[in-house]
């Protein structure tokens, strides 16, 4: 029971981060397809950082490896942000380049970094076993990860910087009607930039968070199994909101970690399905979730839409 | 003089010229990004590398080796131009088919289960992978049409939903001592597709079957039903606006999951005329979706959304696909060319961009030219 609620908020503290991701790139107006790669690049950066910064004090430690992840996230989505607010770009299509593009860069510079310490390892793996103690703290038999805590903060800021701030609801006001917005002379551009950036960020943070909520040390070239787009998921179900994403994070977060722990439930084990069917349960679910929220939903009106000044 | 500067420009302004112009310029930067990053992994053997993946196959210095994986690389790139078809097929309508991938899977899945484990003939293997391909689109098509679920979403879980379903299906089918299913050549002859004589053509390749000729007139006949049929007609008329396809009576919901149902077929059909020469055995165990899927948007979008273009697209994505196993391993590993193809799908979002600029610069000069003519 301790450890299904271990590993319910570690999944959902990696969903609801990258979710919120999700949530300021559209209220901008630009869908964010690629944060699935984008959680990717922030997990490399992540990692490499907690590799070469081994044997720094805890906190150091902790902040730099942040630090990484979410400037490497950042740098990646601006990927997107160029090609879609400069240039017009199909944003879905983008942001399948990024999902494609994320692995294979991953995996191309993790074997190579591996390569030049001895040309024996071929490996994917980068070795950073070591550095991820200083984000876990036990209390009893809960394995707390001070990521769970990050979560609930960012939860909170956003929900105050959507709702509370000019600028979130200038943000808001671009993914809504941008001719609107810039005729009352806010820059739609700049304002698209911040929240596709914002989304990097917090995309590439939970791409960190991800990894350190494995047991072992974590492939490149697995990807992060879809995590990206039932983050998503969670941000359709949430209707853009953060309180409700934060919800809807920890029921999606639940059925994941029923997969990895559902052994330890004799109900659960007497019902002797394979444990292919539980892999397979929050992707099924998510699918039955959004049969019933797509109708009535509250995405912003002009996200997808490049923003053209002339159109007014 | 001037009738000839004239001649010029009309093929500059040709949006067919200008469409392959723009490929051609996103295969060249492609390249030019993928050994920028070879070099700064190791310089020294950068040239060699990229040059390897461009000759692919003619790293063979024998004839007949080199036709013996030209043929290899053939099939590959048939399998891979029916799910780019897929991709274009859908994208015609407006939808976004991520979920080739899935659809290709299910389609393995379907016809390995028919060959195996119910020891259906050929032509029944291929239809079977068809169908319960073109069923999982029409999943994604209905919850678009009647759900208003976003299609990319709706793909991509059943891509993982598909992977775990077909991986318990053919567990039932593998050998026993290793997590492959069991070979056609020993399991079912009759379910492997006929050669037809074209595995002489290709020094004895015998994965060289009717597949290769079926793949390239399936690109012809989707050419044929989106430019030359009332249907295809319909269909691009419901992408391009859906309520007025409505006003006008068409029944937008019935096209949304027809299209989608054609597109999974065609995926399917990609998995089925793969699966069905012997040349792969479907790993159990596998914990990711196949690229196929995820490279057929690459071969659809720089084939410039035209299925004639895709045949030649699909075959240049395959060729360097293929050609990244023969880098130099010591050095780099195979994935370079995954991240060459990745490149080139993104910078074929600036195509409509590029397209753009060039006839504004095409307009600048026509004004100054005629200013310069008055002067």
């Amino acid at each position: 029971m301790v450890l299904l609620m271990q590993y319910t908020l570690i999944f959902a503290s990696v969903l609801v981060l990258v979710a919120l991701g999700g949530c300021f790139s559209e209220h901008s107006g630009v869908i964010n397809i690629g944060l699935e790669g984008i959680m990717v690049m922030g997990a490399l950066g992540g990692a490499l950082m907690m590799k070469y910064a081994t044997g720094a004090p805890a906190i150091v430690m902790f902040l730099l490896v942040v630090l990484a992840s979410v400037l490497v996230g950042m740098l990646f989505s601006l990927l997107l942000g160029v090609a879609a607010i400069r240039f017009n770009a199909d944003q879905t299509l983008v942001g399948t380049a990024l999902n494609l593009l994320g692995p294979a860069a991953a995996v191309v510079l993790v074997r190579a970094i591996n390569m030049a310490e001895s040309a024996d390892n071929v490996s994917s793996t980068v070795a950073y076993g070591q550095a991820k103690k200083a984000f876990l703290m036990n209390i009893g038999r809960f394995e707390f990860n001070w990521f769970m805590l990050v979560a609930l903060l960012v939860l909170v800021a956003s929900y105050v910087v959507l709702y509370k701030t000019k600028f979130g609801l200038r943000l808001m006001a671009c993914g809504e009607h941008p001719q609107a917005a810039d005729s009352v002379g806010i820059n739609v551009y700049k304002m698209r930039y911040a929240g596709v950036l914002i989304s990097g960020a917090l995309g590439g943070l939970g791409g960190l968070v991800y990894i350190t909520a494995g047991v072992s040390e974590w492939k490149f070239e697995n990807g992060v199994a879809g995590f990206g787009f039932l983050a998503l998921a969670v941000m359709i179900f949430g209707q853009w909101k953060p309180v409700n994403i934060g919800l809807a994070a920890l029921l999606f977060g639940l059925f994941r970690a029923l997969s990895n722990v559902y052994t330890g439930f004799p109900a659960l084990r007497d019902l002797n399905l394979p444990s292919t069917v539980y892999n397979m349960l929050p992707y099924i679910i998510s699918l039955v979730v959004l049969v019933f929220v797509s109708k009535s939903s509250k995405a912003p009106k002009a996200e997808g839409i490049p923003y053209d000044k002339g159109q007014r | 003089m001037s009738q000839d500067l004239r001649k010029k420009e009309s093929i500059l302004r040709n949006a067919g010229f200008q469409t392959i112009l723009a490929s051609l310029l996103c295969i060249v930067l492609g390249l030019l990004i993928g050994f920028i990053v070879l070099l700064c992994i190791n310089p020294g053997g950068a040239a060699r590398a990229i040059t390897a993946i461009l000759k692919n196959f003619l790293y063979y210095p024998s004839a007949a080796a080199a036709t013996k994986y030209f043929g290899t690389t053939l099939v590959n790139a048939s399998a891979l131009l029916m799910c780019s078809l897929s991709v274009l097929f859908a994208y015609k309508v407006g939808l976004f088919n991520i979920g080739a991938a899935g659809q290709y899977v299910v389609g393995a899945g379907a016809c390995l289960y028919f060959g195996l484990a119910l020891k259906m003939p050929w032509i029944v293997c291929l239809i079977a992978a068809m169908v319960f391909a073109a069923l999982v689109g029409g999943i994604s098509g209905a919850l678009k049409a009647y759900f208003n679920v976003n299609e990319v979403i709706s793909c991509i879980m059943l891509n993982w939903i598909s992977l775990y379903c077909v991986n318990m299906l053919l567990t039932g089918v593998k050998e026993q001592s290793t997590p492959y299913t069991i070979p056609l050549s020993t399991g079912n002859k009759s379910a492997l597709l006929p050669n037809l004589g074209l595995d002489k053509l290709f020094s004895n390749n015998e994965f060289a079957t009717i597949g290769l000729p079926l793949a390239v007139i399936m690109a012809i006949l989707v050419w044929v039903v989106l430019e030359k049929t009332k249907f295809g007609y319909e269909l691009k008329a419901t992408g391009l606006n859906k309520n007025a396809a409505k006003y006008c009576g068409m029944k937008e919901q019935r096209n949304i999951i027809l299209t989608m149902m054609i597109a999974g077929g065609l995926a399917g059909f990609a998995a089925g005329i793969y699966y069905l020469t012997g040349i792969e055995q479907w790993m159990v165990q596998q914990t990711s979706v196949p690229a196929m899927g995820f490279n057929g948007i690459a071969a659809a979008f720089l084939g410039g959304l035209n299925p004639i273009g895709t045949i030649f697209s699909s075959y240049f994505i395959q060729h360097i696909t293929s050609g990244g196993t023969y880098v130099d391993k010591s050095m780099y590993c195979a994935q370079i060319s995954d991240l060459i193809s990745a490149f080139i799908i993104y910078l074929c979002g600036f195509v409509l961009f590029f397209r753009l600029w060039l006839n504004r610069w095409l307009d600048k000069r026509d004004e100054k030219a005629k200013k310069g003519g008055k002067a």
